[in-house]
This record gives C-alpha cells, structure tokens and sequence, in this order.
C-alpha cells in the first residue's frame, strides 16, 4: 500500500517560490489500478517523481507497505518494488537495449531471447533492436516503448509507476499499450498512470484529478470526466477578450 | 613467457598464447616468437630498432599479430614498423603494447608504425595500450600512426587505452589519395594525475576521399586529456571528427578540431562535447535498483565500449 500525508512540494527560484503541490492526501491499495489525469502544469508528473523519490517533498510524508520512505533514496525505493517509466526517456551513448533490459530484469545472464520477450510485449521487433544503442537513432516513439519494456522486466515490481505512457508512441496501437497495463494488472502489482487518454482512463479502477496542485476528485470514470472537462475548458482570458 | 607476460599479452590483444598465422611478439626489446605465412612476410629491419611487414597484394582473410610487451624495470625503447599492404589485399592488423612496472624505475615505449596501404586494400587496424604493476615508476607510450592510403584503399583504426598508461603522446597522421577512406575510433580513459594528448591531422587530397574520427573519452581524478583532430580537405571530399568526452572529478579535458577547406567542394564538420554524466542517466539507472556508484560504472563502461 502506498500512502501519501500532507505532502507539499515547491520550488524556489529568482522570481520567487511557487507551490506546485499543496497537502496532497492519496492512499492506493495493493492491486489497485489508477489513473492519474488533469490540466497541465497541475503537479501530476511531481507527483510520480515524489513517490519514485526523484524529488523530496517539502513537507509531508511517504509510505509504502507501512514503511516511510519518505528520506528513502530512489535505489532504495526500486529496490524495495518501486518502479518508473519516464515521460521522456533519456538516451545512453553506448548502451544497448539489451543492457539497459539486463539491468532492469536484474538478471545478469539474461539472454537474448529473455529480452526479446520483453520487447516484443511492447510490439517491438525484438530482432531490430536487442543490439541497437539507446541513443539519439532511436525515435521517440521507439524510446518510449523501449522504456515501458524496462518496467515490464522489473519482475520485482510491485507498484509501477507511468508518467504519461501514451505520449509518442501514436503508430503503436492502443490496444497495445493498454493489454501491457491490464496484464500488470492481473499480476497482482499496483499501477498508478498519469495519462490524459480516455482509453486508458477507462480501464483504471479510479481516476484521481489533480489541479492547482491539489487532489480535486477522486472516483470512477463516470464522475470525473465531466468535471475533467470544466476544469481544463475554463479559459477565461479568452473569454474576456471575446467579449 | 612467464605469468606477467601471458596477462600483458592477452590484455593487448586477447592472445592465450602463440596466435595463429604471420606474428611477431617483442619482450622487453626482443623478438620473442616469429611466423611468416605464405602471404605475409615479417623481416628486421636492419638500419634501425623494428620490422617490415610485407602482406602479398590479394591477400584475404589474414590476420598479423605483433604486440609488445615489457616488465623488465628502466627500459626506453624506439621502435619502427612498416606495413606495405599489396593491392586488394583484406586484412586485420592487431598490434599492442602492454607495460608491467614492479618497480620505481619507469618503462617507456615509443612506436612509430607506417602503413602503405595499397589499391583498393584494405586494413582494419586494432591496437591496444594498457599499462599495470604497483611500481611508482611512470609507464610512458608514445605511439605515432602514420598511414597513406592509395586509391580506393580504406583503412579503419581502433585505439584504446582504458587503463594504467601514465603519460600518452599519441600522434596519428593520414594521407589519402582519390576515394580512399580512413575510419578512427579512438577510446581513452585516465585517471589518478594522467595525461593523454591525442592529435590526428589528414590530409584529404584525392577526390572522393573520406575521413571519420571519432574519439571517446572519459577523464577521472586529475588527469588532463587533449584532444586535436585537424582535417584539411584539398579535393571534392567528406570529413568529419567527434571528440565526445566525459568529465569527472577534478579532470580537465581540451578539445581542439580545426578543419581547413582549400576546394570548393570539401565538406567538412567537426562536433566536440564535453560535459558531466547527465543527471537523468543516473536516476534512471537508479530507478532500475542500482547505486549511483554501480550507475556511474554502467554509463562509463557503456561510453567506452
């Protein structure tokens, strides 16, 4: 079970500080599947970075399987069953794909085929890419597949993490990308995605909206889109200068 | 060969033991081991320090083997070795120089191998330094590489020094004659108070000549690392040089490229990156359950392979 208390997050610059999250209270049971959505700039992807331990919180606690992580290192938090799939995925001069799928199975002798198995879970041709470096000749779209296959090959994962999963990746189909979460699914591990696509908001037990930084709604698909959609359809500059 | 020389060897050249075909092992200033092949000839050379490899032109498939090594304490050598590689020959050259140093007396060795390369032959070269022993004496290399490739020859040189040479002065010079090709990829690690200064200047001078040199690097503790690449391009010709380097520690790192267009159609580029291991490989390396030591180690190895 993760649990977050009170947890604020902000950032201090020459212009001044600015709260991006604001006593932030969510509890996600094990096995559960949810789907973190919201307007931009609303703190979701702060949100995924604080549970994976990439940011610390300001003030505010973290707690995983009634353990606080909160002073937890991100090593530790991996080690401990945390994963994460980056929203841009970061590119390596020299390391192939079947490095960076070894290092995530933690299997040193991982062969070949092992990491084949896991790209083509991601409609890879494993073939084409197990040797190929994971630098600037990847596409985006390749990258982001590719870094969905390290989640999958995490077989220690036990709550999976995914910071817009969808983004880049339009020539593989939905119905893809959403078997590799249903399947997680049915494996018994926790999922929390930040995603701002319908088909994924639909196979999500619950749907969390964050805005301003602050948890707005939580419930079922039925109940959070039509307040998704005041939210992110109130533009009132516009309508002032309309007027 | 003893315990030191049988390890010295299979660093510089994954060697067990004797290789297979033409080979010449040099110890401590000696010839250790000779082979001629039918189409590959090895000879002293009489005026000087080294030898003359003479490959028979159309030679295929053929490998020569000639690496040096030494653990005898005090000993500075200059050695001269010349490659005639024949017309449409195909062959892999694997030379080396591996220093053992027990005491706190320094080794030194400073090479100077020039390679003919024939018509439309071509050469894949892979030399290899590296140095150890807990001697405080300095192990010092100096190699310089100097290559003319005739028309429609190519050459593609590995070099690579990942460990233990105190102070490098390598010095890497290339002509080339109408459609020639001559590829780089030069590897370079140092650390605790290194230095290593590479330089490489070609000469394009046929039409349709080529260059690629791509160097990687990585600096650690306080060692220094100059990097130069100068290309001129005297014809219709592509060159380009990389000098992609990372920083660590209290190291510091130049790099120089100068490209010079003295025709019309020469197309030249030249790109240099130095910078720190970027934030965003670690932590996601670290997501994946590794320390940030162990991450360091992944991305540094992996840059360098």
């Amino acid at each position: 079970m993760l649990e977050l208390k009170r947890v604020c997050f902000g950032v201090r610059n020459e212009k001044g500080s600015k709260e991006i999250l604001k006593d932030v209270d969510l509890t996600l049971e094990d096995r559960q599947f949810i789907v973190i959505t919201g307007p931009n700039g609303g703190g979701k992807s702060t949100l995924a970075k604080l549970i994976m331990g990439i940011e610390r919180p300001v003030s505010g606690q973290i707690l995983f399987n009634g353990e606080d992580i909160t002073d937890w290192d991100i090593t530790r938090r991996a080690q401990a069953g945390i994963s994460f799939a980056f929203q841009q995925p970061v590119r390596f001069k020299g390391i192939t794909v079947k490095d960076l799928i070894r290092l995530a199975s933690g299997d040193k002798a991982l062969s070949t085929n092992g990491a084949c198995r896991y790209l083509s879970a991601v409609g890879l041709c494993a073939a084409d890419y197990v040797n190929r470096e994971v630098d600037a000749s990847l596409s985006g779209g390749e990258l982001k597949r590719i870094e969905i296959a390290t989640i999958i090959a995490r077989q220690t994962t036990k709550l999976a993490v995914f910071d817009e999963p969808e983004a880049g990746i339009d020539l593989w189909s939905f119905h893809k990308l959403t078997h590799v979460f249903e399947k997680m699914h049915e494996e018994q591990r926790t999922i929390l995605i930040i995603s701002h696509q319908e088909r994924i908001l639909n196979i999500a037990d619950e749907i969390v909206l964050i805005a301003d930084g602050r948890i707005q709604k939580r419930g079922t698909r039925d109940a959070i889109l039509p307040e998704l959609l005041e939210v992110t359809g109130s533009c009132n500059f516009f309508k002032e200068d309309e007027a | 060969m003893d315990e030191i020389q049988k390890h010295l060897l299979m660093e510089i050249a994954d060697l067990h033991g004797i290789p297979e075909g033409a080979y010449n092992i040099r110890s401590n200033s000696k010839s250790i081991g000779r082979a001629s092949s039918a189409n590959i000839e090895i000879v002293s050379k009489t005026d000087k320090d080294g030898i003359d490899i003479y490959i028979k032109p159309a030679t295929k498939n053929e490998a020569v083997h000639i690496p040096v090594i030494m653990d005898k304490a005090g000993i500075k050598e200059m050695v001269y070795n010349d490659f005639h590689v024949g017309a449409g020959a195909d062959v892999v050259i694997v030379a080396g120089c591996g220093i053992h140093c027990g005491s706190d007396t320094g080794e030194q060795h400073d090479g100077i191998h020039t390679f003919f390369v024939e018509k439309g032959a071509r050469v894949k070269y892979i030399e290899k330094h590296y140095g150890e022993g807990d001697g405080s004496g300095e192990r010092i290399m100096n190699p310089t590489t100097v290559v003319h490739l005739a028309e429609g020859a190519y050459m593609e040189m590995e070099t690579t020094q990942i460990k233990g040479i105190d102070s490098t002065k390598r010095i890497t010079q290339a002509d080339l004659a109408d459609d020639a090709t001559f590829v780089v990829h030069e590897k370079i690690m140092t650390h605790g108070r290194q230095q290593a200064e590479t330089g490489f200047e070609v000469e394009l001078n046929g039409a349709g000549s080529s260059t690629n040199v791509i160097s990687r690097s990585v600096a650690r503790n306080s060692s220094h690392q100059l990097f130069l690449a100068k290309i001129r391009g005297n014809n219709r010709c592509h060159g380009h040089s990389e000098c992609d380097a990372i920083i660590m520690d209290d190291a510091k790192i130049s790099a120089i490229p100068e490209i010079t267009a003295n025709h019309l159609e020469a197309n030249l580029i030249h790109e240099a990156a130095i910078g720190k291991i970027a934030g965003d490989q670690l932590v996601k390396l670290m997501t994946l359950g590794l320390t940030e030591k162990e991450a360091e180690t992944q991305i540094v190895n992996g840059f360098l392979k």
